[in-house]
């Protein structure tokens, strides 16, 4: 217990002294935040969108970008790079568990995107008053939820190439298109509609579907399918992680 | 008393490679011991092969009275190890590293006495990355120490150093060996093995060709001790005569060479200079010669060991 979280504080510091992955968690979704707005921030919502405004369903979507990102970008990256490095190896060494190993990723991870997203919902109130109808605590729910099951995705990535550069490589084009399929980075409606039908097998729209929902305030019970395929990510991400962590 | 290790007929092979062959030896408690030979003799397989961090393909090895493969996790608690290849995350601080190591242990020892102990007191706060080779092999040894361990397993520890650094290292082994730790070592450098190890395994293409302490293996070379001088005024053919007993003359010019063997009572350069002094023979830029272990490998792989 006391190595999981020293572990943890280690990795925390280590994440913010990385400028790279603290830009990409922290600033990037802001600025894309900013841009979307000056384009978007005074055009009437979107048609099927419940009346919210382009500013208000971009921020979940926003969030589910962050989530892609971490899971599939910091996760990897880091995690690939401590095991070509040797960093892995000489924990090998001591009487650490892989598990408290990729436990303080998470974690870490997991806080990191939080604080990502919530930089968006604040910069979001502060300069755009985007509305907001739904349970923060159902939303935060909804969040877990969906950070989990794709901090598996990045675990998996790590485990199975065989060195850092192509893990990056491969993480990178899963993830753009999946940013702009999913509806994540670029609003799904303003998509031709054959495109639209490709988002159900993006892993990340379901994360966009669940956080927009939430964040307009619908029942769980409106996204079971959401919560099915991001619990059956979850289990699955779990069980493979666990399989295909390799220590060199 | 029983070894603290025993290793008997240990075999690894990758794919067509045989990397270690039928490689048996003990290790006593309290003793350096160092296993030398050129890359790729083996010395990073057997070792890691005793860490239980690769699996032998045959042979048996015992480790503090386990097996190193079947019961790792317990080993780890009581064994310090040293790899020759691995890091840390380049921005995580001396402090922190022994900091966040420190915790993997239940009783582990104080990592800021390590750090004062190992000369690292004034790197407290760098970066790894920011670290010199010597001062990241400190660390490493300072992370090998945390659990306390009987046993120390230093892979490699001075490649890569300037003399200074070694010898400093050096110093730093001795002293974890006077505070009652058995140590095993590998090294490429045969001086390293000589000046530092009470006994020397001699590995090459995988297999050990030589084990013994450094003085025997010397010894047993009954390799010839040289010892050379200048004459200002030439040999004159009595003292030829005189120093023939000795051992066979070789001169050039002012400067003779008496080569010796190494079986004698009295070492040679003391003959020699009883020689010099009994006939009033004035001489200057004594030298001498001792075969050491890079002799030893020469002579029994035929190849000289450096690349
Ligand atoms: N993981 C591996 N896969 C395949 N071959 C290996 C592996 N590790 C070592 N070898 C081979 O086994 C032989 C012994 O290697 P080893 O690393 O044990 O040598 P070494 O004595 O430690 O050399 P060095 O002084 O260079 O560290 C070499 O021929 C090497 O190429
Ligand atoms: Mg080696």
């Amino acid at each position: 217990m006391k190595s999981l979280l020293k572990m943890t504080w280690m990795e925390a510091k280590l994440f913010l002294r990385e400028p790279v992955g603290a830009f990409f968690t922290l600033v990037f979704p802001l600025i894309m935040l900013f841009i979307f707005g000056f384009i978007y921030g005074s055009v009437p919502p979107p048609p099927g969108s419940d009346g919210l405004g382009a500013i208000d369903v971009l921020i979940p979507a926003l969030s589910a970008m962050v989530i892609g990102i971490t899971g599939m970008m910091a996760i990897t990256i880091t995690m690939a790079t401590y095991r070509e490095n040797g960093i892995l190896r000489r924990l090998r060494t001591t009487p650490v568990s892989p598990l408290i190993v990729m436990a303080a990723q998470v974690v870490v991870v997991f806080v990191m995107t939080a604080l990502g997203m919530l930089l968006l919902v604040s910069a979001g109130k502060l300069f755009y008053h985007v509305q907001f109808d739904g349970n923060a605590l159902s939303l935060l729910g909804g969040f877990t939820l969906g950070s989990l099951s794709f901090f598996g995705i990045g675990f998996i990535l790590a485990g199975l190439l065989p060195t850092a550069r192509t893990a990056q490589i491969v993480a990178m084009v899963l993830l753009y298109p999946m940013l702009i399929l999913s509806g994540a980075a670029w609003p799904r409606e303003l998509m031709p509609a054959t495109i639209q039908k490709v988002s159900a097998f993006i892993p990340l729209t379901y994360v966009v579907n669940l956080l927009r929902g939430l964040w307009a305030g619908q029942p769980w019970s409106d996204h079971l399918l959401d919560v099915g395929v991001l619990a059956g990510m979850l289990v699955l991400g779990v069980v493979i992680s666990a399989k295909t962590f390799r220590w060199e | 008393m029983d070894p603290i290790l025993q290793v008997e007929g240990l075999h690894k092979v990758y794919g067509a490679t045989v990397a270690v062959e039928q490689v048996s030896f003990e290790v006593r408690e309290g003793e350096i011991f160092g296993m030398v030979g050129p890359n790729g003799a083996g010395k990073t397989t057997t070792i890691e092969c005793l860490e239980g961090l690769r699996k032998p393909d045959a042979g048996r090895v015992r480790v503090l009275g386990v097996d190193p493969h079947c019961e790792g996790q317990n080993l780890c608690l009581r064994v310090g190890m040293q790899l020759q290849q691995s890091n840390l995350p380049d921005r995580m601080r001396v402090w922190e590293a022994l900091d966040l190591y420190a915790s993997f242990y239940l009783k582990p020892a104080d990592w800021k006495e390590l750090l004062v102990e190992l000369g690292l007191e004034q790197k407290r706060n760098t970066p790894f990355s920011k670290l010199s080779g010597g001062q990241k092999q400190r660390l490493f040894i300072a992370l090998a120490l945390l659990p306390n361990p009987q046993l120390v397993f230093l892979d490699e520890l001075t490649t890569g150093l300037d003399p200074q650094a070694r010898h400093a290292i050096w110093e730093l082994v001795r002293a974890v060996r006077a505070g009652g730790k058995t140590v095993i070592l590998t090294t490429h450098f045969m001086e390293e093995a000589e000046r530092l190890c009470d006994r020397v395994a001699i590995l090459d293409h995988g297999r050990i060709v030589a084990l013994d302490n450094p003085a025997n293996l010397i010894h047993s070379l009954e390799a010839e001790q040289r010892v050379s001088f200048s004459l200002d005024d030439g040999l004159s053919p009595a003292l030829e005569k005189a120093l023939s007993s000795a051992g066979r003359l070789e001169v050039q010019g002012e400067r003779v060479t008496v080569h010796g063997k190494t079986d004698r009572q009295l070492p040679l350069v003391s003959e020699v200079v009883s020689l010099l002094t009994g006939q009033g023979t004035p001489f200057r830029d004594l030298r001498t010669e001792q075969p050491d272990l890079e002799d030893v490998f020469l002579s029994l792989t035929g190849r000289a060991l450096r690349e």
